[in-house]
Parts: structure tokens; C-alpha cells; sequence
């Protein structure tokens, strides 16, 4: 009586299960040695970080010149990365603090890996900003602290400088929630460490946590206040990244609509990229028990949700730019579409408007090779989006003589490879040396939405009212004492 | 800190923990603490702890990050160097709030972490003793302190009487030190095993 869970419900743990088999089918992974497709995944992706890493090597040497922006673009590859990874780690926060808060039992199987995703994205977008600098030993000038030269502060009027306290931020927070909840499962891994070297990694990690029921109401704490903190923190982080854009007078940017704009696109790429992450994990992991169908259909329908939101925000664009009357406006939208990157629009409104409809057929939104298909073609919408508002409302800007067509040149894609690079290393060692799922928090639902105990609860919404009423009572009496 | 004994109580279901805790200090006995693989609702209640501060620490980290960043901007705007950047005030309040509320939110989450770090007392290179090597998976271990007063049988007997499974007599360090856990401390070897391992 304790748990009770209406069996209408889905379960979020298929199987017949205790507490000990969750532990078993959840860490004994780790515990393992890694197998070849790992280890051939960890050499693609650090030849991936390798070429990366040539790649800023050489914009560095030979200056931000070797790239393809140009006077008229000033931003283009780069700082549509920088979005697109931003964007990405949104989801992971979403489902850490946002569906915490409105109490979505489903979160607790996804949480964790998201989290982590949320870290290795931010890590990944903060690189953009920082190489586009050129100078890049000049990168602390962005930070004010009292210096030699006045002191010459920052500018705490612009979006950019805004841009580098949310971003940072959210990077803190980030790790900080990502890591206090995972200090308890560290320390099952400590416990049921045998080698030598085990016990010593996941003792210092562990920070000699033993779960005695302060510890837990602490932590209970701890988690409610950084998802009270996050939430709004996420919100504002790609707020003040679209920002960069609206404040300027730019037309295509100079939009009051950007920041819900951009919030909801980013956790439409983030679910995305989720789904891409987690649907691969749980097959190489056998955490099919854990990640079930219910888990991925929850959030093809949050993908489905802030793809509508997307949608009625570019045609808002397109409506505004009609009925403002402002040449430069129309102008804008009208080389938007009909200039020579006519075929980046056409990809953008295809992965991103089009595509998403497909999932109002359930059958597709719980069918694992479609949602995995989906999950690739939102995130090349979403980077289309980017490139779309950074590149398309530049290359044609109020003077027709400096109108240019921007390419791309391969220290740009380069670059853009090595942070997937970056992003695959940092996700492929957490996979393997971290639970990629909140032990301890599947242990805390297990008897509400486990699927053995769910069925129990059956024979329970058949009694009557009265039989109810008096079992609860018994209950409470046999704990009172 | 000292080196105790402990009679040390192993539970498999946290329905019978409950009512076992609240027995044990009607009893009189000294509840050392309890271990759980979770958080186990009601589980504070019935040892009669306190509901933690942390959010009202939370709140003055973040007012403290709140008046740090209104309070540093305006200095640097106004009085530092008062720089004319393209003929906006000095003073521009409504440009101020991202970064008050970024530093507002960056204060409170690591002063909230911190202080959660340091009452818990855990830290890297933090150990404390571990009384059942599955308090981390699936028992919920229950230690009593034992006292000139207490008689160690009466208490393994009682732990029995109430659902324990299995119970042992530890020695073992109350408080934490710093050591690493790939090292095994003097007692661990006269400590009795569990069967359950």
C-alpha cells in the first residue's frame, strides 16, 4: 500500500524484477571489459577528434582566414554549430529538471544518459565561440576581472557577453546536478568493485557516500533545488543565445520571437539526439527493460510538440515579414527562399515541419528503425534551421554589391567533425565506466511501475470502496508503531 | 574520532525497516543510522530527523550572487570607468538582468553543493566504514550503537524479532577519515562476513 500505481499506467520496468536484478542488468556491464565494437566506435571517434584537432591547429596558425566566411558573412559554419550544439544539450535538462518538477515517473530511465549528453554538447558548442575568436590566446579578455589595462572592463550591454556567463553557467549546473545524482550509483560500483584498481577509482569518486537516510534527504533536496534552478537556467541560456541575433538590426534576425523561437527548437534537436544516443545504448547495453517503448513514445511526442511550436514560429517569420512592409524585411524572406540556397530552406521546412507530422500515427511513434531515422533527419532540420537563420539572412544584406554566395572550406567541416569527435569519446567512456542509467532512482519506482508489481495492482482496483478504505487502514496501523 | 561496536541489522524489504526503526527508539536503543539502497520516504520521519535547511541555504547563495552581480556592474559602469558605449546610460538596469540572473543561479548551485558536500562530510579521499557490501544494492542495513548499557545479544535477538534477516557485531570508525578504499583497514578482518555477499 506503500506503492501504488494505477495499472492504466504503462510500466516503465518490463520484466519480472528486484532490486538486486536491476542492479545486476544495470552496472554488470561496467564491470565487464569492454568489447571490440567498443572499442572500434572509441577509435572512430578519436580519429574524428584527432582530424578536429588538426583542423583548429591550422585556423590557428594560419588565422580565421583559412575558413569560408567573408565580410558579408561574418558568422556562418561556426556559430551554426555553436547553436546546434547548444540546442542539443537542452533536452538533457529538460528531462533532468523540468520533468522532475511536473513529476513524469518516465524521466527516471532517461535522465541520466541525457544529462551526460546535455555536459558533452555544452562542452562541444563552447569551442566554437572560443576558436572564432582567432586571437584565441586572447580568450580571457571576454572575462572581467581587474586587469592592467584601465582596467578596461567588459561590455555587459551586449548579448555576447551575456552569451559566455549562460553558457559557463549552464555547463556548472549541468555537471553539478549530473553528478550529485550519480554519487550514490558510484558508490553501489565501489561496493561491488573485486580489483584493486575499481576500488580505488570508485572510492575517490564515491566521495565515501553511504546512503544513510540524511545523506538521502539531503540529496532529495539538493536534486529539487538545482531542477528549480535549472529550469529557468535553461530557458535562458538559448534566450540569451537568440539574443545574439535579436538584438541586432539585421533583417531575418531583429525578431521579438526568437527567444521562445529558439528554446523550442533546441529541445526538439535535444529529444532528438536523445533518441539517437539511447536507442543505440540500449540495444549495445540490453537495457531494452529499462528504455522501453512507453520511454521512446513519450518523447517522440515532446519532438512532435516543439516541431508544432517550430512550425508556427517560421510561419509567424513569414507572416510578419508580410505584413511589416519593411522592404529590407520582405527582402530577407524573399532570398530566403527563392535565392540560390533555395534547397536549405526546402531541407529545413522538410525535416522540420513535414517529417514530424508522421509521428500522429502511433504505430510510427513506437517503431524503434522510424523513430532512429527521425531522430537524424530532426537534427540535420535543426542544423539546416541554424545555417538558415545565420548564413541566409547575411549573404544578401541591404547592400546589392556586397551580396556573396558562402561555401564552406574544410578547416570549417573539420572542425565541426572533431567536436562530433569530442562528443562520442566523452559519451562512449561515460557508457562504459558509468551507469547509463540512475540506479538508484529505478530502485525508488520500481515497486510503483515495475511491470510484475503493475500487475498486482490490478486485483486491487477491483475491490470495492469499502474494502479499500479498510485495507489502507490496516496498513497504516501495522506502520504507526 | 573513536572506534565503536555496532550491531548491525540486515533488512531485504523497506516495509519492514520502517516499523523496525520506530521500535527500536521506543526501545531506548542507540539508532547509529540506517543505510539504504534509496531514499526510503518516511524513513526520516520515523528516526525523528530534522527536515533538511538546504533550500534556505540555497536562497541566501543565490541573493548573495543576485547582489554580487548588480552590485559589481554598477560599480564597474559608474565608477571604474564610466564608458560611452554608443550613448546608452551608465546605468542600464534592464541590460543588467541576464547576467544577475546567471550569477544569481551559478551562486546558489554550487554554494547549495558545496554545503551539501561539506554536511554530509563527503569528499574525494572521504571513507567511512561500509557495514553490509550490499547496503549500495538491496538491503536496508540497520546499525545500532552499542553501550556499557546494551547487551549485545538482547539487541542481535530484538533486530531479529523485527525482520532483520541477518545480523552481525562490527567494529568499525563512527565518524570518516581520509583513506582509500582499494586499502583494508585493521578491522575488517576480525568483522564477521555476511552471508550475502
Amino acid at each position: 500500500m506503500l506503492h501504488y500505481e494505477s495499472a492504466v499506467r504503462e510500466p516503465l520496468i518490463n520484466g519480472t524484477k528486484d532490486y538486486h536484478q536491476v542492479t545486476e542488468d544495470i552496472i554488470s556491464p561496467i564491470e565487464k571489459k569492454p568489447g571490440k565494437l567498443w572499442w572500434i566506435a572509441l577509435g572512430f571517434s578519436l580519429t574524428m577528434l584527432l582530424f578536429g584537432v588538426w583542423s583548429v591547429f591550422w585556423e590557428v596558425y594560419f588565422g580565421i582566414g583559412v575558413w569560408g566566411e567573408n565580410r558579408t558573412v561574418g558568422w556562418a559554419w561556426d556559430i551554426t554549430n555553436f547553436v546546434w550544439w547548444v540546442g542539443i544539450g537542452h533536452a538533457g535538462t529538460l528531462i533532468s529538471a523540468i520533468l522532475l518538477l511536473f513529476r513524469q515517473g518516465w524521466r527516471t530511465g532517461v535522465n541520466r544518459a541525457a544529462e551526460a549528453m546535455t555536459i558533452f554538447a555544452v562542452l562541444c558548442a563552447g569551442q566554437f565561440p572560443v576558436w572564432h575568436m582567432g586571437r584565441v590566446w586572447l580568450a580571457f579578455f571576454i572575462l572581467p576581472y581587474p586587469n592592467s589595462r584601465g582596467p578596461l572592463w567588459v561590455n555587459f550591454n551586449s548579448p555576447l557577453l551575456w552569451d559566455v556567463f549562460a553558457v559557463s553557467t549552464y555547463l556548472t549546473v549541468s555537471i553539478l546536478f549530473w553528478y550529485s545524482g550519480l554519487i550514490p550509483d558510484v558508490a553501489t560500483l565501489r561496493d561491488r568493485a573485486k580489483k584493486k584498481f575499481a576500488k580505488f577509482f570508485y572510492g575517490l569518486c564515491s566521495f565515501g557516500w553511504r546512503g544513510t537516510a540524511k545523506e538521502w534527504q539531503r540529496l532529495e533536496s539538493l536534486g529539487l533545488l538545482l531542477a528549480g534552478l535549472s529550469t529557468p537556467l535553461v530557458l535562458s541560456v538559448h534566450s540569451v543565445v537568440s539574443m545574439d541575433f535579436a538584438t541586432s538590426v539585421i533583417p531575418g534576425w531583429h525578431e521579438t520571437i526568437f527567444p521562445p523561437y529558439f528554446v523550442a527548437g533546441a529541445i526538439f534537436s535535444g529529444f532528438a539526439m536523445v533518441q539517437t544516443l539511447l536507442i543505440i545504448t540500449r540495444k549495445i547495453l540490453h537495457l531494452e527493460d529499462y528504455v522501453t517503448l512507453g520511454h521512446i513514445e513519450a518523447m517522440n511526442k515532446i519532438i512532435m510538440l516543439t516541431g508544432g511550436i517550430v512550425a508556427m514560429a517560421y510561419i509567424t517569420e513569414l507572416f510578419i515579414a508580410w505584413y511589416s512592409n519593411v522592404v529590407y524585411e520582405q527582402g530577407a524572406f524573399w532570398w530566403r527562399i527563392l535565392g540560390p540556397y533555395w534547397w536549405a530552406y526546402i531541407i529545413l521546412i522538410t525535416c522540420n515541419v513535414a517529417s514530424p507530422q508522421l509521428f500522429w500515427f502511433k504505430k510510427l511513434r513506437r517503431n524503434i528503425p522510424f523513430t532512429f531515422f527521425m531522430s537524424i533527419v530532426v537534427n540535420i532540420g535543426m542544423w539546416f534551421e541554424r545555417f538558415v537563420i545565420i548564413v541566409l539572412s547575411l549573404y544578401h544584406d541591404y547592400m546589392p554589391s556586397a551580396w556573396v554566395y558562402y561555401s564552406p572550406r574544410w578547416p570549417e567541416l573539420g572542425f565541426y567533425i572533431g567536436t562530433f569527435g569530442l562528443f562520442f569519446t566523452c559519451y562512449l567512456l561515460f557508457a562504459k565506466y558509468f551507469p547509463v542509467i540512475a540506479v538508484w532512482e529505478i530502485r525508488s519506482v520500481l515497486k510503483t511501475s515495475g511491470e510484475s508489481y503493475k500487475q498486482k495492482m490490478a486485483a486491487l482496483e477491483q475491490q470495492t470502496t469499502e474494502e479499500f478504505i479498510q485495507e489502507v487502514q490496516h496498513q497504516h496501523a501495522l506502520t504507526a508503531h | 574520532m573513536a572506534i565503536k561496536q555496532f550491531v548491525v541489522g540486515s533488512f531485504s524489504d523497506e516495509e519492514q525497516l520502517l516499523p523496525a526503526v520506530k521500535k527500536v527508539r521506543a526501545q531506548g536503543y542507540k539508532l547509529y543510522d540506517v543505510f539504504t539502497p534509496f531514499p526510503v520516504h518516511g524513513l526520516d520521519a520515523a528516526m525523528g530527523l530534522r527536515q533538511t535547511a538546504l533550500h534556505t541555504a540555497g536562497f541566501i547563495y543565490g541573493a548573495l550572487g543576485t547582489a554580487t552581480a548588480l552590485l559589481g556592474m554598477s560599480w564597474i559602469f559608474v565608477v571604474s570607468w564610466p564608458l560611452d558605449i554608443g550613448g546608452k546610460p551608465h546605468f542600464p538596469l534592464p541590460a543588467f538582468v541576464p547576467i544577475t540572473f546567471e550569477l544569481t543561479v551559478l551562486f546558489s548551485a554550487v554554494g547549495t553543493t558545496l554545503t551539501f558536500c561539506w554536511l554530509n562530510q563527503i569528499m574525494p579521499g572521504v571513507k567511512k566504514h561500509i557495514f553490509h557490501p550490499r547496503q549500495s544494492d538491496d538491503r536496508f542495513v540497520m546499525a545500532i550503537e552499542l553501550t556499557p548499557k546494551t547487551n549485545a545479544e538482547e539487541v542481535k535477538q530484538f533486530l531479529l524479532n523485527n525482520g532483520a534477516e541477518e545480523v552481525t557485531v562490527q567494529t568499525a570508525e563512527e565518524g570518516w577519515w581520509y583513506g582509500l578504499y582499494s586499502k583494508r583497514e585493521a578491522y575488517d578482518d576480525i568483522n564477521p562476513q555476511w552471508s550475502v555477499q
